[in-house]
């Protein structure tokens, strides 16, 4: 029987230093009562644990259990270190049993390190600073007094240090204090007491806490779940508590019996204008810059209600070419630009090997808001359907008007329904000009999006070329 | 006028801040302060340094800078034509509240917003005055959480997303005419063009440039928003759908469900009611299934009746309810998938079950260890030794969860 007796400080690396010695020693777990330092020893004391190193055996462990141990043996029973030893001697022989959360060993030694997380979670939380009196030096000073359950000092001490670098301070509790003056670290385990100091800050930081709290939204037990009622003698914000609790009920009634009080006289002085309704256009643009600033209140239809914005047409407003694709995507609803995305970089191709500069055409969509589902953190485009293109297809009438293009250019099957009323593959009509219902010439080809779909590199390539063809030809027609 | 104190604006400026529900500091860049200077920290979670009787964390300073405004919006404590109390920190206030209080350890950092004044611009640059200088002259490595003020100029956003962990713009509204009507001076597009801009400067801050390995900063905390929930008829399928949109849309990190609450002097047009926090809860836990547990928004919105969520039981049984044909889940063999969609089984008690199986065949004693909530999970799943049997079809498992009304005497 061996009895070990733990420091003061520095207690899980001492206990792992022992035990690699006992677990060499082969020394069953049944044959070692462990101790926290000061506490009163086993009436089964035994002898002392012998100097010098263990046998020369290897000894690894998986990293998990040094984590597991190191946040469990903070823990204040101490017969968490016999549990350890015993985990310890079954992990060297058979390293899986750490991953079965099954296990009744590892469950209770993880339901203790639970418990000082979260110890060490509400001690980061709950100290409470306060400012002592500046000495000789010109760092600030602050004190606390806390009462953490475990023996978790050096456990969160690095927590502090990182974030009060330029200020000393000491936190103190019944467990040991903690100090960093001039950013040299201190740990003494010798219990401290309460020395009650004050702090002028508090009654600010009371005046927040009362006003920060909506008195409509009682929730009592949601609270004291997260903030236990013994920490609250050392918080300075608690001793509102039972007086806001008290008055909620009455406050929140108040506020709803009351009635609405005339506004103020200079309301209409200070007062922003309202935003012009989203009125139903006419169609009596002279310009493009209306048409597009009325067209950004759109709500003809419900598209407008998930994406960002209304993405109009851009371009020369006296082009000879007009080209209309099929919807904004991601990109373009997001800037708010037609063709500014992967397939707006395809086309810009296009336009140059046609010897176009975008500035002189005019590029526009048959459907002016993205149509998409959300998925998670992506959209993804879905097809505007027959009413939708039909109820857009009454700006892109005006968009024609107003630049009256001598060739429409209709990329893809949406575009080439809202252009012509057909909506067939355009595949098959490609190389021959159509008209609109207005005699206006139309001439079909793919969207570049479907060159980026296409199953392979080949057919890819293939697209393009034909792509690239008709913007050509659509060149050539008006030169 | 006389002058304000401190503490008396304080009183009405976070008075004013409260019906903002974020307070979240998590999920940040780790920095800290070291020897050669710098206060304050952040270690990926945040903390909650308090708790309001309200069950809200504190986390943040949370405060508005002023709380005048040249917007009427309705469901608003500080629209124009309200009779409260106003007030106006100046910058310096701001930077000793929050160095103050930080250095107390009562707070992670300063979450900022603002009434509108003049106009957009100025105010976000009088707030870009205030975070600036915490970063640059007290050399302030806490969290903060600026509001960008809809309406105000790219580079001013860009600007704030240098300082700020977090930014965020409120949609408020579900829906759009809601908006319109509720908030006649703003113009929903501008919120949403918002979100947009932050969306597409914290990709390109993640993409590393060709000059330098490093990707720059851009609100490392992401952005969020907020929807108000009970001031307009809009029901939770709608409201579901909207997030679902901006989640999609603006690669949020949280939407944020806030009960409408009566304010002091609130509009003639809003009626106040008690704040419907049931529904609430079952927003968020809605959002969560989406987000986390791997639900379609139609698999969650057909839980619901005539577009409400069940307020007697969570999203999540309502589903496992009206769809027992999946169930029982057999714990020892069903995909993730399958064991997410237990009730009474979280995403740590599936990653503990996954684990556990590998081990050996579970047994009904094991699931209770590996978190399960038991009393709602039984009906629900097998596993070595158990099966629901004809508990699963019962006509009275759904009474079974729902808590009877509690009797007063009178």
């Amino acid at each position: 029987m061996f009895a070990l007796e733990l420091p003061a400080t520095g207690v899980f690396d001492c206990w792992r230093m022992q035990a690699r010695g006992l677990a060499g020693r082969n020394v069953r777990s049944r044959d070692v009562v462990w101790r926290r330092h000061g506490s009163p020893p086993s009436l089964l004391a035994g002898e002392a644990f012998p100097d010098g190193d263990a046998p020369g055996v290897a000894m690894t462990v998986p990293k998990a259990f040094l984590v597991l141990a190191r946040e469990a043996s903070c823990h204040r029973d101490e017969h968490v270190f016999a549990l350890l030893y015993d985990l310890l001697l079954r992990v060297m022989h058979d390293g899986d049993i750490l991953s079965n959360p099954a296990d009744p060993a590892v469950r209770q030694l993880e339901v203790m390190a639970k418990s000082v997380r979260r110890d060490a979670h509400k001690m980061k939380a709950f100290v409470r600073f306060k400012e002592l009196p500046q000495d000789d030096g010109n760092r600030r000073r602050f004190a606390a007094w806390f009462e953490p359950e475990h023996f978790i000092l050096e456990h969160v001490a690095g927590f502090f240090v990182r974030r009060f670098a330029d200020m000393d301070w000491l936190i103190a509790t019944p467990r040991g204090s903690l100090s960093c003056v001039g950013g040299d670290l201190a740990i003494d385990a010798t219990p401290a007491v309460n020395s009650n100091l004050s702090d002028g800050v508090e009654d600010l930081w009371r005046t927040y806490y009362g006003n920060i709290f909506n008195p409509a939204r009682l929730k009592v037990k949601a609270m004291q779940a997260e903030m236990p009622r013994k920490y609250w003698k050392n918080l300075p914000e608690a001793s509102l508590i039972p007086e806001l609790i008290r008055g909620a009920e009455a406050r929140a009634q108040g506020m709803r019996l009351a009635a609405a009080t005339p506004p103020p006289s200079h309301l209409a002085k200070i007062k922003a204008p309202a935003v012009p309704p989203a009125s139903a256009a006419t169609g009596d643009f002279t310009s493009l810059a209306d048409l597009h600033e009325s067209a950004r209140h759109c709500r003809r239809c419900d598209l407008c209600l998930h994406a960002t914005q209304t993405v109009c047409g851009e371009g020369s407003s006296t082009a000879r070419i007009m080209f209309v694709g099929e919807q904004p995507g991601d990109k373009e609803d997001i800037a708010g630009k037609p063709f500014v995305g992967p397939a707006g970089a395809l086309f810009a191709q296009a336009l140059a090997q046609a010897g176009l500069a975008r500035a002189d055409v005019y590029v526009t969509n048959a459907v002016k808001h993205f149509k998409f589902q959300p998925r998670g953190k992506r959209r993804i485009h879905q097809r505007p359907n027959g009413t939708e293109i039909n109820i857009c297809r009454w700006w892109l009438t005006q968009e024609i008007r107003l630049v009256q293009p001598r060739l429409l250019v209709g990329m893809g099957a949406t575009a080439m329904l809202a252009l012509t009323g057909d909506g067939s593959r355009v595949m098959s009509r490609r190389g021959r000009v159509e008209e609109t219902p207005e005699q206006r010439t139309v001439l079909p080809t793919l969207h570049p999006s479907a060159i980026l779909r296409a199953s392979n590199a080949g057919e890819a390539d293939a697209m393009k070329t034909l792509f690239f063809d008709d913007i050509k030809s659509a060149a050539s027609f008006v030169s | 006028m006389t002058q304000l104190t401190v503490q008396k604006k304080l009183e009405i400026l976070s008075d004013a801040a409260k019906y903002d529900a974020s307070c979240a500091s998590s999920g940040t860049a780790r920095r800290h302060s070291d020897s050669r200077g710098g206060l304050g920290s952040t270690e990926g979670h945040g903390i909650c340094h308090a708790y309001a009787p309200d069950g809200r964390c504190i986390s943040l300073l949370k405060i508005l800078m002023t709380n005048f405004c040249i917007y009427d919006c309705a469901f608003c404590i500080n629209r124009a034509s309200s009779n409260v109390a106003r007030a106006r920190f100046s910058v310096e206030e701001i930077i000793t509240l929050t160095i103050e209080f930080y250095r107390r350890n009562y707070i992670e950092g300063l979450f900022l917003s603002s009434g509108i004044i003049k106009s957009p611009d100025a105010t976000m640059v009088d707030m870009l005055r205030v975070v600036r200088a915490l970063r640059m002259d007290h050399d302030f490595r806490g969290y903060i959480h600026l509001k960008t003020i809809p309406h105000a100029s790219p580079a001013l956003i860009e600007e704030a997303g240098r300082y700020a962990d977090r930014l965020s713009v409120n949609i408020e509204f579900p829906s759009d005419e809601s908006f319109a009507r509720l908030a006649p001076e703003k113009d929903v597009t501008e919120i949403k063009k918002a979100m947009a801009g932050i969306r597409t400067h914290i990709s390109d801050a993640s993409e590393k440039t060709m000059v330098s390995k490093k990707a720059r900063t851009f609100a490392p905390a992401g952005q969020s928003t907020q929807m108000i929930v009970g001031a307009d008829a809009a029901n939770d399928s709608v409201i579901l759908s909207r997030a679902a949109g901006l989640y999609g849309s603006y690669a949020l990190k949280r939407v944020y469900y806030s009960a409408f609450s009566p304010i002091p002097d609130s509009s003639r047009i809003l009626p106040l009611i008690k704040p419907p926090m049931m529904r609430e809860h079952r927003l968020y836990q809605a959002d969560w299934l989406l987000r986390f547990y791997g639900f379609s928004l139609d698999e969650v919105t057909s839980t619901t009746e005539t577009g409400m969520l069940d307020l007697d039981v969570d999203p999540k049984l309502a589903y496992a309810l009206r769809n027992r044909h999946l169930f029982p889940v057999n714990v020892n063999t069903a995909a993730r998938e399958m064991l997410m969609r237990i009730p009474g089984m979280g995403v740590k008690s599936v990653k503990r079950i996954l684990e556990a199986r590998r081990h050996g065949l579970l047994r009904y004693d094991d699931l209770a260890r590996l978190g399960g909530r038991m009393k709602t999970a039984k009906a629900f799943l097998a596993s070595g030794d158990w099966t629901p049997g004809r508990l699963l079809d019962s006509a009275h498992l759904r009474s079974s969860f729902v808590a009877p009304e509690q009797l007063s005497l009178i």
